[in-house]
């Protein structure tokens, strides 16, 4: 009962923040919301019984990616005067492909009543644990994959931002 | 060549060490060096329960001396003004009418005098060029005031009052008594 | 529900939030104090005996100042940065245990608000979010002073974040959990990770006095580069928000630090006074309140003497000195722990 209603509660925070991101004039503000609906996503998994995937998701996206990015739009300084005008073939194309995007995505979701829903007993797969397990037996070649990209991108950040 | 003080120091660009590198044993040097002070005595005085001891030649506010009959030493002579490096004496002079030998020494006296004390850096040349030992710094301390108008002393503040003498005798030190008895100075006649 | 289970949650609660304004409130008197005795001086002494009533009198000076917000600021941001940096600062006192449980009636109240199996990663995950107030605030107030002191304490916070991760790392590795009273109640006695771990608490109290800008880490905030950082446009009680959520964090990563590295309530000879079970609990708190106090004095120590880093000097010792060692300390705890099994 109490879970339900912290559901929909969370739900409505969710999507009217998400709409938002997209809605705001101000690109302060679309950073601010998508915060927002990082936090919002965190209490879904707390929900759904994965404290860990919680708060791992505030640390790196809330705490770390987001500062990044409001550091950056901070320091240009966006705001209406600045933003340069785009021409309507942009405009047109811009719609159509969003528009793509949609369509695949409802798309996607065509075939999900006959997916086989996976049922967790303990329901505790989310714990960091069970989390670590499944990472390293499951899924450990697409784990090693992951991190050998991120060390890749590691090094490469490092080219870039050492000059000569 | 000969060194001026002990002081000089050799400089050399020599490597750190290791350990110099690494800043910590310096950062505990200094760490300790702060906690000895916890302990150490303190130097604030309290101001309005404790006061700070004046100098015995502090130079404060000015004061226009009376003789010991009570009038007033200063002739006006212009000399104070003269050897001020701020500009901060004017005064206007007037002659002494009949009856008013009990309230001026000379012949010429000061109708008004005024010390500007924004302007004053009380750096006590008035007192020495003074050849009438009429004007005297004092320990007393200018005190604030929103007015710069305020600042302006004129005779109403700088001359002592008959009945409360500024004892000066700190600031005419031996040296100073000598000198000024002495007539083969133009200025001590 | 169990409501006794949740007035005691409440009166915890209440009590912990009391108690984390109240040391802040007299961090700031003891701040003074230090810095005065440090530089030879006295100190506030006249308001109250010994000047015990300076932080009240402080407060209320903040109360009744002039509310003053620049007409280019983005008001709604403005007010949420002070608020934002409050509200995160109180939040991380929630997951730590101020002491073992007590034991009345037959029923065990623990003297934790929430025990969650992942309480160091909610403290981290909570102090990363806290520099959203300051950035906010800085931003909001439209002005340069205040950007540049937003801009530096974001990147100083995410670099700082990282090396004080990897410094938690190894005691996780050691003590296998990643709840903070399953570490604290691994370091019974004098059995303290300190002895495991000095570099990594090195690290970490390096990286805390940087993530709660500190001296010589308060580069956000200084005064004679930035005319007071990122509260250059604040005034008023918002002004004592981050002023006190500063303390509040200082408070808050003295007792972190107290519990990963130095044992928590834990003291040593303990099992041998023989004194029940309540009795271990209250005397618990106390010895962890005398450790925090210790850290807390430490960080003031540290302020009055060691002077400001340069910026690029804050970038180099977080990137290319914290960051390797704590990873190089990680590798040899693998390694030890590794051959002990």
């Amino acid at each position: 009962m109490f879970s339900t209603i912290l559901f929909y509660v969370l739900s409505v925070i969710l999507v009217f923040s998400s709409l938002m991101v997209v809605f705001t004039k101000k690109p302060v503000n679309s950073v601010l919301f998508l915060i927002v609906s990082f936090f919002a996503i965190s209490g879904h998994y707390i929900l759904l019984n994965a404290q860990f995937l919680a708060v791992v998701n505030i640390i790196v996206y809330a705490g770390a990616i987001m500062v990044l990015f409001l550091f950056t739009i901070m320091l240009l300084n966006l705001n209406k005067e600045t933003e340069p005008k785009k021409p309507v073939l942009i405009k047109i194309i811009a719609v159509i492909t969003g528009c793509l995007l949609a369509i695949t995505l409802i798309g996607s979701l065509k075939g999900i009543d006959n997916a086989p829903v996976q049922n967790f007993s303990d329901n505790s797969i989310g714990l960091i644990k069970n989390l670590g397990k499944s990472l390293f037996t499951d899924f450990v070649v697409p784990f090693e994959l992951t991190s050998v990209l991120f060390l890749a991108s590691i090094v490469g950040t490092l080219m870039i931002g050492k000059k000569e | 060549m000969n060194k001026l003080t002990n002081k000089s120091k050799l400089v050399s660009d020599k490597q750190m060490t290791l350990s110099e590198k690494l800043y910590l044993p310096a950062i505990f040097k200094g760490m300790i060096i702060t906690f000895s002070h916890l302990f150490k005595k303190k130097v604030t005085i309290q101001y309005p329960e404790q006061t700070k001891e004046f100098a015995e030649i502090y130079r404060g506010k000015h004061v226009l001396k009376r003789d010991d009959e009570g009038r007033e030493r200063c002739t006006a002579c212009g000399l104070c003004a003269l050897a001020c490096p701020a500009e901060a004496i004017t005064m206007i002079a007037a002659e002494r009418k009949k009856g008013e030998e009990h309230l001026y020494r000379e012949e010429k006296y000061a109708a008004t005098y005024e010390i500007n004390m924004l302007r004053c850096i009380f750096c006590g040349l008035c007192e020495e060029a003074c050849p009438k030992e009429a004007i005297f710094l004092t320990k007393e301390i200018v005190p604030s005031s929103f007015e710069r108008q305020d600042f302006i002393y004129g005779k109403d503040k700088l001359v002592e009052s008959v009945d409360n003498r500024i004892d000066v005798s700190k600031r005419q030190t031996a040296e100073v008594l000598e000198f000024k008895k002495n007539k083969n100075f133009k200025h001590n006649k | 529900m169990d409501w006794n289970y949740i007035i005691y949650k409440i009166i915890l609660i209440t009590a912990i939030m009391t108690v984390s304004l109240l040391v802040a409130m007299y961090s700031t008197y003891f701040e003074r104090k230090f810095a005065a005795w440090f530089q030879d001086r006295l100190g506030p002494n006249r308001a109250g005996p010994f000047g015990l009533m300076q932080p009240l009198a402080d407060g209320l000076k903040l109360l009744f100042k002039e509310e003053f917000m620049p007409n280019t600021a983005n008001r709604f941001l403005f007010i949420m940065g002070p608020m934002l940096a409050m509200f995160v600062a109180l939040l991380t006192s929630a997951v730590i245990p101020w002491g073992s449980s007590l034991n009345i009636g037959g029923k065990e109240y623990a003297l934790q608000v929430a025990d969650i199996n992942i309480g160091i990663l909610y403290i981290v995950a909570v102090t990363s979010v806290g520099v959203y107030g300051i950035m906010l605030g800085g931003w909001a107030s439209n002005n340069k002073y205040s950007l540049l002191g937003a801009i530096r304490a974001a990147s100083q916070m995410i670099s700082y974040e990282l090396a004080m991760g990897l410094a938690i790392l190894a005691i996780v590795m050691m003590s296998d959990s990643l709840s903070l009273n399953e570490i604290i109640s691994q370091q019974k006695g004098i059995n303290w990770n300190i002895w495991y771990q000095p570099v990594g608490f090195l690290i970490f109290m390096i990286c805390a006095l940087a993530e709660c800008n500190r001296a010589p880490f308060d580069l956000p905030e200084c005064e004679t580069e930035l005319v007071g950082g990122f509260h250059t446009e604040y005034s008023s009680m918002k002004l004592g928000f981050f002023l006190f959520a500063e303390y509040i964090n200082m408070f808050i990563s003295s007792a972190v630090i107290s519990a990963l590295f130095f044992g928590g309530y834990h003291f040593p000879f303990e099992d041998s006074l023989g004194l029940s079970q309540n009795w271990m609990a209250i005397i618990g708190v106390v010895v962890f309140f005398m450790k925090i106090s210790f850290f807390g004095f430490l960080f003031m120590w540290i302020r009055w003497t060691l002077p400001r880093f340069r910026y690029d000097q804050l970038m180099r010792l977080g990137w290319t000195w914290l960051i390797p060692i704590a990873i190089f300390n990680i590798l040899i705890t693998g390694v030890v722990l590794m051959i002990n099994n």
